[in-house]
């Protein structure tokens, strides 16, 4: 079912390539963005796009490429370390359900699907608007309402491995059930994890912007992509540059994980 | 029927632990309900102790759970901290714009998803196309793609309303239309994406079967092995998506709704959002929650009923 597998390897490299230089950028902020973080130049305010401004600048006058990249800082962050918990509590989740079987089974699926029904979104951002968080607690929330998948995923392929051979010979020789577990059954996960993964770290992504903007994810100063646009939002119509730069981000950056995730994808 | 009753009682436990969640995610609020009283300084801290005994906040948790829970069910959902109205007056009024947005953009999105996925299964060079539309769909930040299609369609060009569900002083059913054009195109244009992509899937498998190719021996021509033998077999895992993605749906009205003020259920979340409106707030997750398990109640009836197969497998 895979999107790209008649492209060959090439858009998986091209992605790469931009998801590498993006967390470049990311890391080497202070190196590489051409003005301060937070340096006000009140003399060219609102500037549209230009040679020395890229991107233009703010009501504040700071440089908007400068504050793209920074923004790249918390939103790939958020991205990135909210799927690795959603998939620590997913694979955790999954592996014990589809192991355990029975009822412990029924109830920790019938859980996840409890989950699945509430809205994301809205949940998160009544969630986000009750705690008001700093960046951490961000991660943790959006961590929190996507391991669900990764469960799902995760379950079935333990469900089916589990009876294989291999399995029953690790059992025969007298191996724990926590050793065959990770040793034996979790291993054949992977695949599907790091796909699931993948996508997981651009749903991070985006829920997070979509949660700065409505005001409620990350505050200013911190600059992420999200809160850029929650700034921009009023003044999309003056100065839509403002909004149109961190919002082509999101989506390059979302788009990227996508297309990576699907070329993870074993084939079928 | 059997099936019927099963799958209802699996439902109940399953609505039972998002209301748990939702009731604790009120207590979590660190004033709790009364949160909005605490910073108002005309209160006065043994109103508010008052307050806690009226309105039975110092009972055990689970016994205040357990009245909110049945108060809940008998459709006594409180009053809005706003406006100090009935939270049930105020989601119901705002349902006729919501089902209006949501059954534009189903229809929308459906369409959309039947041409491209039947399309891309059989044809590749359109297939080649329309995957990189429909990773992009997918990919696209609804509340940025809403802007800038503002930009693009309201202020640049003046072709489109940008906001609203009607223009003030104007009435007449395409001045309507004309409002719902560019919300409907952004909350249906990432669940096109999603359905087109599953579509063409279960196309390939479908064309894969033996059984079209008994239809294609059988002399049928192409077309009528494509619509009448493979979509109708694709059609079924296709249906159910759309009603499972009841809960993507209702986050992406909250998203869509706020940015073009529409004036729906997905609006109003956001508007007490702002002013911290929890009794609004809480209603808006429980109902939202419901229809989504009843929705996926129903897809699970509706394969059952339809498809022999999965009686045997249950």
């Amino acid at each position: 079912m895979s999107l790209f597998r008649r492209a060959g390897r090439r858009p998986a490299i091209v992605v790469s390539a931009i998801l590498a230089t993006l967390l470049l950028l990311a890391i080497l902020a202070r190196v590489v963005a051409p003005y301060g973080f937070d340096a006000i130049d009140l003399a060219h305010r609102r500037a549209s796009p230009s040679t020395s401004h890229w991107f233009g600048t703010d009501e504040l006058g700071r440089d908007l490429l400068t504050r793209v990249i920074f923004g790249a800082r918390v939103s790939l962050a958020i991205g990135i370390v909210s799927a690795i918990m959603s998939a620590a509590i997913g694979v955790t989740i999954g592996a014990i359900a589809g192991y355990a079987g029975g009822w412990v089974d029924d109830a920790l699926m019938r859980f996840t699907d409890a989950m699945l029904s509430i809205p994301r979104l809205p949940l998160l951002m009544i969630a986000a608007a009750v705690l008001e968080p700093g960046v951490p607690t961000l991660v943790v929330l959006v961590g929190v309402v996507g391991w669900m998948e990764m469960a799902r995923v995760v379950r079935a392929d333990v469900v089916s491995v589990k009876t294989s051979d291999f399995v029953a010979a690790a059992r025969a020789l007298g191996g724990a059930p926590r050793r065959i577990l990770s040793d034996h059954v979790l291993p054949a996960t992977f695949p599907a994890v790091s796909v699931a993964m993948t996508i997981a770290v651009g749903r991070g992504i985006l829920l997070e912007s979509a949660l700065s903007f409505f005001g409620v994810g990350v505050q200013p100063p911190t600059a992420s992509w999200g809160n850029m646009l929650y700034q921009a939002q009023t003044t999309m119509v003056t100065e839509p540059w403002l909004g149109i730069f961190p919002g082509a981000f999101i989506f390059l950056t979302v788009l990227c994980f996508n297309v990576l995730g699907d070329y993870f994808r074993p084939a079928r | 029927m059997r099936f019927l009753v099963r799958r209802l009682a699996q439902t109940i436990p399953l609505l039972l632990i998002v209301s748990v969640l939702v009731f604790v995610l009120i207590h979590a609020t660190p004033g709790g309900p009364l949160t909005l009283y605490l910073e108002n300084p005309n209160v006065r801290p043994e109103d508010i102790e008052r307050l806690k005994r009226q309105l039975g906040l110092d009972r055990p948790l689970t016994v205040q759970y357990f009245s909110w829970l049945w108060a809940f069910i008998r459709g006594d959902w409180g009053f809005s901290y706003a406006d100090g109205r009935p939270v049930m007056q105020r989601l119901v009024e705002r349902m006729p714009a919501t089902l209006e947005l949501i059954g534009t953009s189903t229809i929308l999105g459906v369409v959309v998803a039947l041409v491209v996925g039947v399309v891309a299964s059989v044809r590749r060079g359109f297939d080649r196309v329309t995957t990189i539309a429909v990773v992009a769909g997918i990919s696209l930040p609804v509340f940025w793609f809403g802007l800038v299609l503002q930009l693009v369609f309201a202020n640049a060009l003046g072709w489109l309303p940008s906001s609203g569900r009607s223009t003030i002083g104007v009435s007449g059913f395409g001045d309507e239309v004309l409002h719902l054009v560019l919300p409907a195109i952004v909350l249906a244009s990432a669940q096109a994406a999603g359905w087109s992509r599953y579509l063409r899937g279960s196309m390939h498998l479908a064309l894969a079967m033996p059984f079209t190719t008994a239809a294609r021996a059988r002399g049928a021509s192409e077309s009528r092995v494509i619509l009448r033998h493979a979509l109708r077999y694709a059609l079924l895992p296709f249906v159910t998506v759309v009603l499972l993605d009841a809960s993507i749906m209702a986050s992406g009205a909250v998203v869509t709704e706020s940015v073009f003020a529409w004036p729906g259920v997905g609006g109003l979340f956001t508007e007490s959002l702002a002013k911290r409106d929890y009794t609004v707030l809480m209603a808006f997750l429980m109902c939202g929650s419901v229809v989504v398990a009843v929705l996926n109640l129903v897809a699970d009836v509706a394969i059952h009923v339809i498809d022999p197969r999965t009686r045997e497998a249950a």
